[in-house]
């Protein structure tokens, strides 16, 4: 698959406004502006850049507790995020939700989930909606590492696969649950192979290469559309920083974080890339500048912004 | 005007449901050819087919998660979880996301889903088949956890919480599956305005008797007892028990000035508990005449055999002592 060089910058963005606007809320955080934690995914941003952007406005995602990259590279307006962070009215979810629980209908985010493996039985029923419904769309679900040993993964996946529904399951393997890693908490060979147990082709791919996730997810999903079977992609990738704001990192050593801060880092990876393709540096920080406007522009207009009002509370629990 | 048993009288609204809207269907283990495991959902595989009564794996978690997804995007799931006591599988999405989804995104999206489980005890079925587990659910804000107690509310109240844009917990006792009476088939009401309303099963003045599922039916006998002839006692089923018509347990008690709670549940953060202290911390409590009591089941797991069964689920009589030392 060759993309286009508007296919390439486009992706390059979205990797650089996700990395800007996690980067932004840690400002916003030591400062002490931001009420609670959050779960950043600073590292990972190929994941959520190359797999969002295969998809159509019409296709759904469900996401994590580490979804801003998910909700942007979904087209989310990152005015929004902020003032959600910041629990203002303007938020989208007006306050209620917070970093862990952002939803953009509009754009077709069901949601982020606070529970590991929360969201992959959701996305087994938006794939079902479809099928009756005889919509040509897909729900790709992401979850991570730790999701795969819960027993809604399995019960998900063997529905799916029953069933034929058009679901893309989007493995985020950052190689940790938490302080648990990887290899000490997944039996059997490989995270991958667990798709294929339930005759769900699966693949593993590198995760800090956008273009491969983006190629990945844009061939499954035309398959899905013209076999009906869902798919499988273990995306093997790295998080920077902790698992929360707590985090003290003591189950990992520094070298290991600077190995892939050094060396796999997904933006540099592609910068480097798509220089040597011939894009200039030049049209490079033009895009960051860009970005880096938007993210200041953002936050200012989302802490100028009226906070959540005190409703009742109570009726709000009920549509 | 048929007459139907509750398990009948549900399945007629089912077919109603489906009849009428194309978006929905039903998912749920056993419920195609096997007709479900209380005979529930027969016929409707035959009527509807494949792609909307879906019978599932044994999978309560995606049972419950699917309904959770499908009803964010269009559709209209009623979902069943077989014997009540499986639900605890279920838990995350009903709990954590059907309940919450709503108020967390900000009232972005709405899940409207029916979760339906058959509940009690009094079939021998033991500990793990025989729980009323509805309390759990009353505690969790977002929920509406509805419990008919014979077979026309059981029409009713299936076709209000279908209709009803919230996720709706629909437990029906398996002793209301075996008693037949006529039902009325209403049509599919325009609103879920029923669901949070009790209905008085018997009128009376001198003593009010809260309770709801199949309870309701062992006060009626209770009180039909030789020994309570001369005495008026009001009977008020709550059909819902989240939220609970504390109106209609007020203009009741206004009346008798004096309360009894039956349920089968354990008292320990029950329904119960929750009437009797809503109404001693009100206004209500200057009105009481003498202290409420309530009569609830022991806190144990329910045993097989029938002789200990029976122990633990109020009875006739315990119903009958607790009203006349009230009385």
């Amino acid at each position: 698959m060759t993309l286009t060089l508007d296919k390439q910058l486009e992706l390059h963005r979205m990797m650089m406004l996700i990395r800007l606007f996690e980067e932004a809320l840690e400002e916003m955080f030591s400062r002490g502006l931001l009420h609670g934690t959050m779960h950043l995914s600073i590292g990972q941003e190929a994941s959520a850049a190359g797999a969002c952007l295969a998809l159509d406005k019409e296709d759904l995602i469900t996401s994590t507790h580490r979804g801003h990259g998910h909700c942007l590279g979904k087209g989310a307006d990152p005015f929004k995020m902020f003032a959600e962070l910041l629990g203002r009215e303007d938020g989208y979810c007006r306050g209620r939700g917070g970093s862990m629980h952002i939803a953009d209908l509009s754009n077709g985010n069901l949601g982020a989930n606070g529970i590991v493996a929360g969201s992959l039985t959701i996305s087994v029923g938006a794939a079902l909606s479809f099928q009756m419904q005889k919509k040509d769309n897909i729900v790709l679900c992401f979850f991570g590492d730790g999701a795969v040993n819960e027993g809604s993964f399995h019960e998900a996946l063997n529905l799916a696969s029953l069933w034929d529904l058009p679901v893309l399951f989007l493995c985020e393997n950052n190689q940790y649950g938490m302080s648990m890693a990887s290899d000490k908490a997944v039996a059997g060979e490989s995270i991958a192979s667990r798709g294929n147990s339930y005759g769900i082709e699966s693949i593993q791919i590198d995760g800090n290469d956008v273009e491969a996730v983006f190629e990945s997810v844009t061939s499954f999903k035309n398959e899905i559309l013209t076999t009906n079977r869902p798919k499988f992609i273990e995306a093997v990738t790295y998080r920077y920083r902790g698992h929360s704001k707590s985090d003290r990192n003591l189950y990992r050593t520094s070298d290991e974080i600077e190995y892939w801060k050094e060396e796999k880092d997904p933006i540099k990876r592609y910068i480097g890339k798509l220089i040597e393709s011939g894009v200039t540096e030049a049209k490079l920080k033009e895009i960051d500048e860009g970005v880096k406007e938007l993210i200041r522009n953002s936050v200012k207009k989302a802490l100028d912004s009226p906070m959540s009002p005190v409703t009742n509370l109570e009726e709000d629990s009920y549509a | 005007m048929p007459e139907l048993t509750a398990g009948q009288s549900i399945n007629k609204a089912l077919s109603l449901i489906l009849e009428k809207n194309q978006t929905a269907f039903l998912a749920g283990e056993d419920i195609g050819i096997y007709g479900g495991a209380f005979g529930v959902t027969e016929g409707l595989l035959e009527e509807f087919g494949s792609e909307r009564i879906k019978d599932t794996p044994i999978s309560e978690d995606v049972i419950a998660g699917l309904a959770v997804g499908a009803s964010m995007t269009g559709s209209r799931p009623i979902v069943e979880m077989q014997f009540s006591d499986f639900i605890v599988n279920a838990m995350d999405p009903i709990v954590n996301q059907a309940a919450k989804l709503h108020f967390m995104y900000g009232g972005a999206v709405n899940v409207p889903i029916v979760v339906r489980a058959a509940s009690g005890a009094g079939t021998g079925a033991a500990a793990q088949h025989s729980q009323s587990l509805e309390s759990w659910f009353c505690h969790v804000p977002g929920l509406k956890v509805v419990t008919p107690s014979n077979a026309q509310n059981a029409y009713d109240l299936l076709l209000s919480s279908y209709v009803d844009t919230n996720p709706v917990i629909f437990m029906e006792h398996k002793l209301i599956y075996k008693v037949k009476e006529n039902v009325t088939l209403n049509p599919i009401p325009k609103d879920s305005s029923y669901l949070g309303k009790a209905s008085i099963a018997q009128e009376g003045t001198d003593l009010t008797v809260v309770s709801y599922s199949n309870m309701v039916n062992v006060v009626k006998e209770a009180v039909s007892m030789d020994e309570l002839q001369n005495y008026s006692i009001e009977i008020v089923d709550l059909q819902t028990v989240s939220p609970i018509d504390f109106e209609t347990i007020k203009n009741s008690l206004i009346k008798t000035k004096k309360l009894l709670v039956c349920q089968e549940a354990p008292s320990n953060s029950s329904v119960g508990t929750t009437v009797v202290s809503k109404v001693v911390e009100s206004d209500l409590f200057n009105v009481l005449e003498i202290a409420p009591k309530l009569v609830s089941g022991l806190h144990s797991p329910m045993p097989s055999a029938k002789h200990l069964e029976s122990t633990v689920i109020p009875q006739k009589e315990d119903i009958l002592n607790a009203i006349q030392d009230m009385l």
